[in-house]
Parts: C-alpha cells; sequence; structure tokens
C-alpha cells in the first residue's frame, strides 16, 4: 500500500472539518423552546417533514458498512451479494404497511421507542425489556461495523492500520474522528446526523454517478467487466474445492438468496435507529411519500454492488475483501477525487453510527432506566441520561473495534440481524392485532433468540469455525436458507400454539392503554400535536 | 390522555375494491423478487449487464411506481373515510 495519499488525506481532512462544524451547530437548526425533553435531543422535535426524513432515513441505513461490505460480498463470491437489492426493494412495501401505525400510536401517547409501545400495547414491562435488550444487542455491533468502515478507508490512505507503528498512533485517527462525533451527537442529538446527511448523500451520489460511468470506460465496459469476473468465479477455490462464485444464482442458491432478502427486509425496520428516524418525521404521510423516493437509494446501492465485479476485473487482489472498494478508487481515480470517495465513505459511517448511538440510549433511558431504575425519573433527567449513554454506547463500540479482531465484529452483526427479527411479532403483530398473549410472544422470542443463536454459532466455513455464514438448511424444507428468517417462523409458530393454549387457560392480559382510532390518528388529530411536547406525561 | 374520538357506526366496509388493489400493489414485488428462478440467468444482457443484475434493478423503479400509486389510492381513501366521519358527526 506504501505512503500516505497526502492529497487524498486532504480532501478527506477538508470534508471531516466541514462536517464536524455543521454537527456542532446543528443544534441550533429548528430548535425547540423546551429543549430538555427527550422528544427534542433524540428525535429531533418530532417535526422533520418529507427531505430532511428522506435524508435521514437513507443516511442511517445505507452506511458506511453497507457500501463497504456489499461489493465486499460480490468481489469475493458474485451474485450471492447482490441479495441486497432485491432486499431493499422489498423494505418500502413493508414500511408502507406499519410504519404509519406505529407513527400514529406514538405521536398519540408520546412513544418515543418501539419498547414503550410494546409495552403500552401488552402491558408488560418484561416484555418490554425483551424488546429493548434485544435492540440495543443488536445496534452495538453495527456502531462498531461503521468504525470498521472508517478504518478501512484510512487504512487504504496510508494513515494507521500499519503494524510496525505504536497501538496509540496506529489508532490516533480512528479515535480522533471517534472523539469527535461523540461529541457533537452529545451536543446537538439527532439534529447533527439530519444536518450531516445531507453532505453525506450529496457526496456518495457524486462519486457513484462518476464511479459507475468512469472505471467501465477505464477497463473496457461491462462486457469486458463481466467476462473477467466470470472467469474469475469460475477458478476453484482450494479452500472449498468448488467454484469461488457465480454469475447469477444457481438452482441450489436460490432458497438461500430469497430468505436473505426476505429476512433482511423484515429486520431493516425492527432495528431501534430506523424506528427513531421515522418518528422523528412531522407527519404520517411523510413516512408514506418517503416510500416511494427512497427506492433512489436502492438503486444506487445496486449500482454500488457492481464495482465489486469492478474490482475484479481492475485485477485487485487482496486477502480483506472489505477493503476491495477503497483501493479500486485508490487506483482508478486521480488522488484528489479519491479522497472525495474516501469522505464519501468515512461522513457515511458517521452518520448512521450517531444516529445508532442515539437510538440505543433512547431505549435504555425509556425502558430500562425509566421502567426499572427510576420511575418518576423528569424529562430533563432522561434527556441527561441518554446523552451520557449514547457515549457510553460509542465507547464500548470503539473497544469493540480495537480490542478484538474484526470478525468478531462482523458475527456479532450476522447475530444482531437474527436476533432483532425476532421482536417482529411483539411489534408489528401488536400494531395489527391484541389478540397475541403478551407471554405467548416472549416465549415465540426466546425460542427464535436460542434457536437463531445456537444454529448461527454451529455453522462453520472453511476460514471459521463458528459463525461461517448466515444460511443453514432449513429443517422440513432441505435447502439453504437465512437463519433469521427460519428462527422469525419457528418464533411465530410458538407465540400462536402459546397464545391458544394461554388463552384456554384463562391466563390474564395485559392492560392494553392504546385505542383503534389511534393507530390511524394524523398530525393535527386530536391529542397528537397538543400531547407534544411532554410526552412523559403519559399514564 | 384526552379520550379518543370514538370511531361511527356506519364506516365503509374494512374491505374495499381500492383496498385490494392496493394490496396489490404492495404484494407484487414480493412475489417478483423472491421467485429467484425467474430471473436467475445471464441472458439477455443490457449493456453488457447480465439479465440477472439489470432486471433486479428494473425491479427499483417499478416498485417504486406500485408504491405511488398505491400511496396515492391509501390519500383517496382516507379523504373518503374522514369524509364519510365528518358527515355523521
Amino acid at each position: 500500500m506504501g505512503g500516505v495519499n497526502v492529497t487524498a488525506l486532504v480532501v478527506f481532512v477538508f470534508f471531516f472539518v466541514l462536517v464536524t462544524a455543521m454537527g456542532f451547530l446543528a443544534a441550533r437548526w429548528r430548535k425547540a423552546e423546551n429543549s430538555n425533553s427527550l422528544d427534542e435531543w433524540g428525535l429531533g422535535g418530532r417535526s422533520f417533514g418529507t427531505w430532511v426524513t428522506w435524508f435521514l432515513l437513507g443516511g442511517d441505513l445505507y452506511t458506511a458498512y453497507t457500501f463497504v461490505a456489499v461489493p465486499a460480498a460480490i468481489y469475493a463470491a458474485g451474485a450471492a451479494g447482490f441479495f441486497a437489492v432485491p432486499y431493499t426493494i422489498l423494505v418500502y412495501p413493508l414500511i408502507f404497511t406499519f410504519l404509519p401505525r406505529l407513527w400514529s400510536v406514538s405521536h398519540r401517547h408520546g412513544y418515543v421507542t418501539t419498547s414503550d409501545f410494546v409495552r403500552g400495547r401488552f402491558g408488560s414491562k418484561g416484555l418490554s425489556l425483551a424488546v429493548a435488550v434485544t435492540g440495543i444487542l443488536a445496534t452495538m455491533p453495527y456502531i462498531a461495523l461503521q468504525l470498521v468502515g472508517i478504518q478501512a478507508v484510512l487504512d487504504v490512505m496510508g494513515v494507521g492500520g500499519s503494524e510496525s507503528t505504536h497501538w496509540f498512533l496506529k489508532d490516533l485517527p480512528l479515535l480522533i474522528a471517534f472523539g469527535v462525533l461523540a461529541a457533537y451527537t452529545y451536543s446537538s442529538g439527532l439534529r447533527a446526523p439530519a444536518l450531516i446527511a445531507f453532505v453525506k448523500d450529496t457526496l456518495i451520489y457524486i462519486v457513484i454517478a462518476v464511479a459507475i460511468i468512469y472505471i467501465p470506460i477505464k477497463l473496457g465496459g461491462f462486457d469486458d467487466i463481466f467476462a473477467k469476473a466470470g472467469e474469475a468465479f469460475s477458478q476453484t477455490n482450494p479452500a472449498t474445492g468448488k467454484p469461488r462464485g457465480e454469475l447469477f444464482s444457481g438452482p441450489n442458491n436460490q432458497w438461500a438468496y430469497a430468505t436473505l432478502a426476505f429476512g433482511s427486509a423484515l429486520a431493516l425496520f425492527m432495528y431501534p435507529h430506523s424506528i427513531t428516524a421515522t418518528l422523528s418525521s412531522g407527519s404520517r404521510n411523510v413516512i408514506r411519500r418517503n416510500t416511494t423516493i427512497l427506492p433512489l437509494y436502492s438503486l444506487m446501492l445496486g449500482l454500488l454492488a457492481l464495482l465489486g465485479f469492478m474490482a475484479i476485473a481492475a485485477g485487485i487482489k487482496l486477502k480483506n475483501g472489505q477493503l476491495a472498494i477503497p483501493q479500486l478508487f485508490e487506483n482508478m481515480f486521480p488522488d484528489w477525487f479519491a479522497g472525495v470517495a474516501f469522505a464519501a465513505i468515512g461522513i457515511g459511517a458517521l452518520v448512521p453510527a450517531a444516529i445508532m448511538s442515539i437510538a440505543a440510549a433512547n431505549l435504555f433511558t425509556r425502558n430500562i432506566y425509566k421502567d426499572f431504575i427510576r420511575p418518576d425519573a423528569t424529562p430533563a433527567q432522561e434527556t441527561s441520561v441518554s446523552k451520557v449513554v449514547s457515549l457510553l454506547v460509542k465507547v464500548g463500540a470503539l473497544v469493540f473495534v480495537l480490542g478484538m479482531d474484526k470478525t468478531v465484529a462482523i458475527n456479532f452483526q450476522l447475530l444482531g440481524g437474527i436476533w432483532i427479527l425476532q421482536t417482529f411479532p411483539a411489534l408489528v403483530g401488536g400494531l395489527f392485532t391484541r389478540w397475541f398473549h403478551r407471554w405467548a410472544l416472549l416465549g415465540g422470542w426466546a425460542v427464535g433468540m436460542i434457536y437463531g443463536t445456537v444454529t448461527a454459532y454451529n455453522v462453520s466455513s472453511p476460514v471459521q469455525k463458528h459463525f461461517g455464514g448466515s444460511n443453514e438448511i432449513i429443517p422440513g424444507i432441505g435447502q439453504m436458507g437465512y437463519i433469521g428468517l427460519t428462527a422469525f417462523v419457528l418464533n411465530a409458530v410458538v407465540t400462536i400454539v402459546l397464545t391458544l393454549v394461554l388463552r384456554a387457560a384463562k391466563a390474564p392480559d395485559g392492560v392494553d392503554e392504546t385505542h383503534p382510532s389511534d393507530y390511524t390518528a394524523d398530525a393535527g388529530d386530536p391529542g397528537v400535536k397538543e400531547e407534544l411536547p411532554a410526552p412523559t406525561a403519559a399514564p | 390522555m384526552p379520550a379518543p374520538p370514538e370511531p361511527p357506526e356506519n364506516e365503509p366496509p374494512v374491505v374495499t375494491p381500492t383496498r385490494v388493489v392496493i394490496g396489490l400493489c404492495l404484494l407484487i414485488p414480493f412475489v417478483a423478487m423472491l421467485w429467484v428462478g425467474s430471473y436467475a440467468r445471464l441472458e439477455p444482457t443490457f449493456i453488457g449487464l447480465p439479465f440477472f443484475y439489470w432486471y433486479q434493478m428494473l425491479w427499483v423503479p417499478v416498485s417504486a411506481v406500485l408504491t405511488m400509486i398505491a400511496y396515492r389510492l391509501v390519500k383517496r381513501e382516507n379523504a373518503k373515510r374522514r369524509a364519510a366521519r365528518g358527515g355523521d358527526a
């Protein structure tokens, strides 16, 4: 990799300083009188319109890790990595169906997190705790992977990463980036990532547009790129004795492809950070309108995935596939534009990391601190606890990245996806029906969590003894499929059976504090606007 | 918590033709994308891209249009329901 790429580094630092300034100034943007409430710090005042929500959700869901990992998966094995495209296509009809209901009920009752809703709907602190803990556990490795994304960029630029230097100097750039991120999230809350997301996405769109035209021209067109990639994939991998990859999903991989796309689509909006971004929107229609414009990001993701093939055609040979795309930019682009591309990835890590830490902090504050430790906490206390927890969460992620092997973070991210999917029956089920029994939901959740974790642990690959992948034979179907989805089906079956049993046994139901009309309320309806911003006034 | 308004008695039925169309618009992408066998091939290519890739990317705008249709229909349906509710009150 050689020395430091000075031009690229200067451009990178320029953009980094720019967004840092924006992060701190964001506190003054659309400021409300009562900035001490969790609604203000943690949900940006619940006032964002269509465009801010669009950037925020886009910044949130399409993270630096996505930009690095999706092409890296294509680079490693071809077609299988492209599942990200159908996955993000399916996300939007799902959002369209259930998130407006969550928005409405959350606005009427002042819910800040999904666990708030689950507690209100099923009257069960235990179930709400399960959802909160799952959310926090699933989010932590996700934040860690954002830092891995920044690290990949810094590595390719030649700063940090080299083994010979002192550990402190080696990680210093990452520590600085992290410290700055932590500081402006603390002071500005959700407004900081919302504002920075504008810069991030503008940069990303420019970089992709240039990359998708400029690189194929340099490499002789898509015909040549795919011919070379096909050749590379047909070669036998000595570790497995099978071809390295394929250009389209063969008959044996189609179940895996479809279940991975479907399972991931179901899981995405269970993540606390996507809910945080959704609840910050100003009206029900903002969410639905967004499902019609967010697919622009999916298109971008598809184009980005193609860069994986270009990395192969460009003759990039790396042990660590995660570096494939940064390395492709470094090799193909002039230095200054490589700097822009690296800045796009780097900032692309900061936005989601900020939102994720806010979301995890909100969960802790509302559903662990307030429910179990200090039930009489005031809104101002809640906000200060959330701010501190958002720092702790980030420190945890940093320790994770610096202290452990990167594969550990990736394994946990894999598990996180499986785990978070297990909250689907309680959350989405609860949005549409009150039929499920709270204890049955808890039982189904536990079964899904245990099955998913154990099965994922036992997947071995030629390079890893455990957590070798996210697919395993689906019992009863005999095809490879996404473990998370199998666990989810198991979870749903257990929930239904237990509900029948508990209803027959007349087990006591929790108190439902919501009303059917709560699920369709819109901004301006009685009880929606008036109640804000006093979210903690609920019973 | 202010008392939420009571739902009126003569709401339109839960399943209406418009709602069926909305449901179909939201369901079609699932059928198209999860049926991997329908697009797992290389030919025909488009500007050098194998079918597998451009077909799936084509579904991004197609599903966006379907969602947009669903959005329009939902808005119209809700306006109708609200009007019906207002008329009853």
